[in-house]
């Protein structure tokens, strides 16, 4: 094993791993989070902790993940490189470590403008692959990139995100091997609606072998409504969602489009079970994270294994 | 070359309320090419802050006078005989030439009547783009000549990231084009994309602006 992560465990003993996503605070008080994680236990394998998403200033992930620890998780701390140089960036994984983290996700980040702030200047020093390196040279050699040697080298369970719908879609493949060949140990992907667009993606990704080389975890978002799915479609960047999901939402009445919308989630959880090379399913239910035990009950992922 | 685009008019007569005899100093240089600084906008700019300075019962003089390049000493000399007989100098060169004219004429303030821009092309008349960001330590024969720095909104060196829309756009507008689809493209179409599957190590920014001031010192033409 890389780490003491139980994430590691999980997927090394050959489990179907179920992963989920939990937004910190606009605000300093520490009972959100642990809220949101008592609604969770049981439920999952992991919970990560976004970084600033959005560029909008939350809580942050290392703080929250810490919180999420003395419940009894296991997190998954996001950091992206668009607030941290490389200084900054080995004193938070240092941080982190010693806080008891064991995974870590390197992201580049939404850029800054998308947030409150559109006026603060960026860093991005490294971007995501680079901040792998840095992760796994810290790790499995136990030096700064500066080359000297770290007294008690922080030991993370490495992964990052990928987009298999974003513009240019022959190259999502190959930048994902450029992760793998970073060292990344698991990826969570954007979330998928077009199931039949990554079903190609992962025909690429295991022509180029890469699923024996990292953990793929599938990410899937339950759409609220037809107006979540339509704005999703409209405004989000390398996001996908086909007008076939757009309509089951929007034929359905108003107050049974949550529900619609769970289902939707259930069945792709189900069809993205069967496609060789998935390890997990990583659950971005934003602002409605009270519905994940339902999601991980109904699709059959219970109990969560005990490693 | 260096773009700059003029300050707004009100920017500009703020700057120049406690005067009322000055310099209007334009450049021939980069200035003049993107038509933000040159002669020609020396005089409409000249005309402007009269009318507005005589329309406000404080009318100011103005000598209007355009300098072969605002960043060359010798150029910047030919100002010596008369900038003392001014409260101040307005030069719409860059930045550079600001801070040139302020370093030879030590008791004369100098203001920008330009905000410095970027180092960009002409696409067409009337549109200028960035296209290089002097970081000090060229990639370009690696990207398919077109530069991750300036091109991408992050500076990413192991692009594209997940924002890229369906138009081919980044994340942050829609006018701005995804710099690693173009790299994508363009190696593509050098037959370079083997390129793309390098990953392209920490970059070492000291020679970019984060080492300090920079400066080049040719011995050979220093003697």
């Amino acid at each position: 094993m890389k780490s003491a992560s139980r994430l590691e465990r999980v997927l090394t003993e050959g489990h179907f791993a179920v992963t989920t996503e939990c937004g910190p605070p606009r605000g300093a008080e520490p009972g959100v989070i642990r809220k949101k994680g008592e609604l969770l236990k049981g439920f999952v394998d992991a919970i990560n902790v976004t970084d600033n998403q959005t560029s909008v200033v939350r809580m942050s992930s290392i703080a929250s993940c810490v919180i999420l620890k003395e419940l009894g998780f296991d997190p998954i701390v996001q950091m992206v490189t668009r607030d941290r140089n490389r200084i900054a960036l080995q004193s938070d994984i240092l941080g982190a470590a010693a806080l008891g983290m064991n995974n870590l996700l390197c992201l580049s980040g939404d850029h800054q403008t998308f947030g409150d702030d559109p006026e603060a200047k960026n860093v991005f020093d490294l971007d995501s692959i680079q901040l792998i390196q840095l992760v796994k040279r810290m790790r499995d050699e136990g030096v700064f990139p500066s080359g000297k040697k770290i007294e008690g080298p922080p030991k993370f369970f490495i992964g990052a995100a990928s987009n298999p719908f974003a513009e240019p879609f022959e190259i999502r493949p190959l930048r994902l091997a450029k992760k793998v060949e970073a060292g990344v140990d698991f990826i969570q992907t954007q979330c998928i609606y077009n199931l039949d667009r990554f079903e190609k993606f992962m025909d690429e990704v295991r022509k180029l072998g890469l699923h024996k080389e990292v953990k793929i975890l599938a990410g899937v978002t339950p759409l609220k409504s037809a107006g979540m799915a339509k704005f999703m479609k409209k405004n989000v960047a390398g996001m996908d969602v086909p007008d076939a999901v757009v309509k089951r939402l929007a034929d359905a009445p108003k107050e049974q489009q949550p529900e619609v919308g769970i289902q939707i989630c259930v069945e792709s959880i189900a069809r993205l079970r069967q496609i060789e090379g998935i390890a997990g399913v990583h659950i971005m239910a934003i602002e409605w994270e009270q519905k994940v035990p339902e999601i991980v009950e109904r699709a059959g992922l219970l109990p969560r294994p005990q490693v | 070359m260096i773009m700059g685009q003029q300050k707004p008019i009100r920017a500009i007569l703020d700057m120049l309320a406690p005067y009322d005899k000055i310099v209007l100093a334009g450049c021939h240089g980069c200035v003049t090419v993107c038509r933000a600084g040159g002669q020609k906008e020396v005089e409409i700019l000249g005309s402007a802050i009269r009318l507005a300075r005589e329309a406000e019962g404080r009318p100011i003089e103005i000598r209007e006078v355009t300098l072969e390049r605002q960043c060359d000493p010798e150029y910047v000399e030919t100002m010596r005989p008369y900038v003392q007989d001014y409260q101040a100098v307005l030069s719409i060169a860059c930045g550079a030439g600001v801070q040139f004219v302020a370093e030879k004429y030590q008791t004369t303030p100098v203001l920008p009547g330009l905000d410095t821009t970027f180092i960009g092309v002409t696409e067409k008349q009337g549109i200028w783009a960035e296209r290089c960001q002097a970081c000090g330590d060229c990639v370009l024969h690696l990207t398919g000549g077109i530069c991750p720095v300036a091109r991408c909104s992050k500076s990413l060196f192991n692009g594209p990231c997940g924002g890229t829309t369906a138009e081919g756009r980044c994340e942050v507008s829609k006018d701005i084009p995804c710099g690693w689809m173009l790299i994508i493209e363009r190696l593509r179409n050098l037959n370079m994309l083997d390129n793309y599957r390098k990953i392209l190590p920490m970059k070492g920014w000291r020679t970019s602006r984060d080492g300090g001031p920079r400066r080049i010192v040719r011995e050979d033409l220093t003697q």
